[in-house]
């Protein structure tokens, strides 16, 4: 972490005086979920980086590619793995209720800590 | 040209807010304050103000838009009473951290419950600790001065902190007294136009206000709302000079009546001082060398300059509008906190509480005169009867 500043040196009132930097704060570490690739085929639909909260879907913007997770800011929320239309066709196939963490999921939410596999 | 009214406490505020004529007023109506918000709508309606008012579904919301719109850039006022103030509470705080300089006109009144809607000092007094800078008015033309002046000291740059400017409910709200009406252009002018440094409008410079504030910076923004508390007297001193100037009324951080040679001293704060005036009087006749010492500001606390105003006397009585229950004696605040100045001053004359008026409950000249001789026996004992008496309650 940079050098905490004093109380002399910094705006009143908690104001921040910079746009953007939002980046700079790396919330990635409040995590408890994470969210990982399954095993269905991403159909890169981007519905999952349209409603992310945090920005933190990764893509190709030429190519039109869902490219992973910004682990860094994601705070684990889940709402991509809620959001996926390939996890409701891979929930409504398998005919039964599926864990969060299940493998054959595009987007999986598995605990902070557990292996992927 | 300055003009004199027969006007209510409440009118001579809507008068002040006409004048000033913010950007934003956001305010919910509540007794006994209601007059105020009621008459400054008639100027709002008439087009005699450029004003946005904001008719709001609750104080919680008035404070939030008054919030909202001070970090836009306004020029903001509101006004409320007791309860409102109560559920204004949570926003009442942020106001004062984000250094928004809003200005509220309090129109104390008794918090419930049982339901009261007359006045005491419970209600400002719940909000001392909030970072506000608070006034008392003895009557309708302080709480009318009072306003003006508070939206000088509230957008100083070395302060940048919202201004509560008191008045008793009913008392003061409801009572017509004369009262000097300065001419608008004037006030327009002591005033000034608002040049927020930071506006959240600013879209050249975007910015942000009331950001998440962890165990890394929390504790400094604390310290900085320390540091505007420590400039304020400067700039409240700076404005009444400016303000006596200008309109020929003195103001100081207090006001000494008779104190110069007094040898024992009432404290007492907002209408109930106005009658302790006529009693010093009454008591000067025979004799008896009796002051008053009136808080005006009672925030930032003027610790050290009222030890110094009541060094001479023999003993003093701290008459408090309201209790701080469960505190050291179940005293009122006004008396802890003088009590406790002038100990930590070295000064260690008897110093007695009367609590007095709460709910509306009248306070009479014989009363306060009752409070004198009990100080002048103090005085001759060298220790008080009673450390804290419930003036006028029924046994």
């Amino acid at each position: 972490m940079a050098q905490l500043k004093g109380w002399k040196e910094i705006p009143i009132g908690g104001m921040i005086l910079e746009a953007g930097n939002a980046v700079e704060y790396l919330t990635g570490g409040w995590r408890a979920f994470r969210p990982v690739r399954g095993e269905a085929a991403c159909t890169h639909c981007f519905q999952c980086w349209l409603f992310c909260p945090d920005s933190c879907i990764l893509v190709d913007a030429e190519n039109e590619k869902m490219l992973g997770f910004n682990l860094e800011h994601c705070k684990g929320c889940g709402i991509c793995a809620a959001v996926c239309p390939v996890n409701a066709q891979v929930r409504r196939k398998a005919e039964q209720e599926l864990d969060r963490d299940d493998p054959r999921l595009c987007i999986r939410i598995i605990e902070e800590g557990q292996a992927e596999e | 040209m300055s003009t004199f009214e027969a006007l209510a406490g409440n009118e001579a505020v809507a008068t002040a807010m006409r004048q000033i004529d913010p950007d934003v007023v956001a305010a919910y109506p509540i007794t006994p304050q209601t007059s105020t918000v009621q008459k400054f709508a008639d100027f709002v309606a008439d087009g005699l103000v450029t004003t946005e008012f904001v008719t709001v579904e609750s104080e919680h919301s008035a404070m939030s838009a008054c919030v909202g719109a001070s970090a836009a850039g306004a020029r903001v006022m509101t006004a409320t009473a007791a309860n409102g103030l109560a559920l204004m509470w949570e926003i009442v705080y942020i106001a004062a951290s984000s250094r928004l300089p809003i200005v509220m006109s309090l129109v104390n009144r008794a918090l419930s419950g049982p339901i009261n809607i007359h006045c005491d000092h419970s209600d400002v007094m719940g909000m001392r600790d909030a970072g506000w800078i608070i006034l008392f008015s003895e009557n309708g033309q302080e709480a009318y001065d009072n306003l003006i002046q508070a939206v000088r000291i509230a957008e100083h740059p070395d302060v940048l902190l919202p201004v509560a400017v008191c008045q008793d409910g009913f008392i003061t709200s409801h009572g017509m007294e004369r009262v000097e009406i300065y001419d608008d252009a004037d006030v327009k002018a002591f005033v000034g136009s608002y040049q927020p440094q930071w506006s959240l409008l600013d879209l050249q410079n975007p910015m942000t206000y009331g950001p998440l504030d962890f165990y890394d910076y929390y504790y400094e923004h604390k310290r900085q709302q320390v540091a505007a508390m420590e400039k304020a007297p400067e700039v409240i001193l700076a404005v009444a000079a400016a303000f006596n100037r200008q309109f020929n009324r003195d103001y100081g951080m207090f006001e000494s009546y008779r104190l110069g040679d007094a040898e024992v001293a009432v404290v007492v704060a907002n209408s109930a001082a106005g009658t302790a005036k006529v009693v010093v009087d009454q008591l000067r006749e025979e004799g008896l060398k009796v002051g008053l010492l009136k808080p005006r500001v009672f925030r930032p606390f003027p610790a050290q300059e009222m030890s110094a105003a009541l060094r001479h006397v023999k003993a003093v009585a701290v008459m408090d509008r309201a209790i701080s229950f469960g505190a050291m004696n179940n005293a009122g605040p006004l008396f802890l906190e003088i009590a406790a100045a002038l100990a930590l001053h070295g000064e260690r004359m008897p110093i007695a509480d009367y609590v007095f008026g709460l709910g509306g409950r009248d306070i009479l000249p014989g009363e306060i005169e009752s409070v004198y001789r009990d100080m002048f026996r103090a005085a001759e004992s060298g220790r008080v009867e009673q450390m804290v008496t419930y003036l006028s309650v029924r046994e």
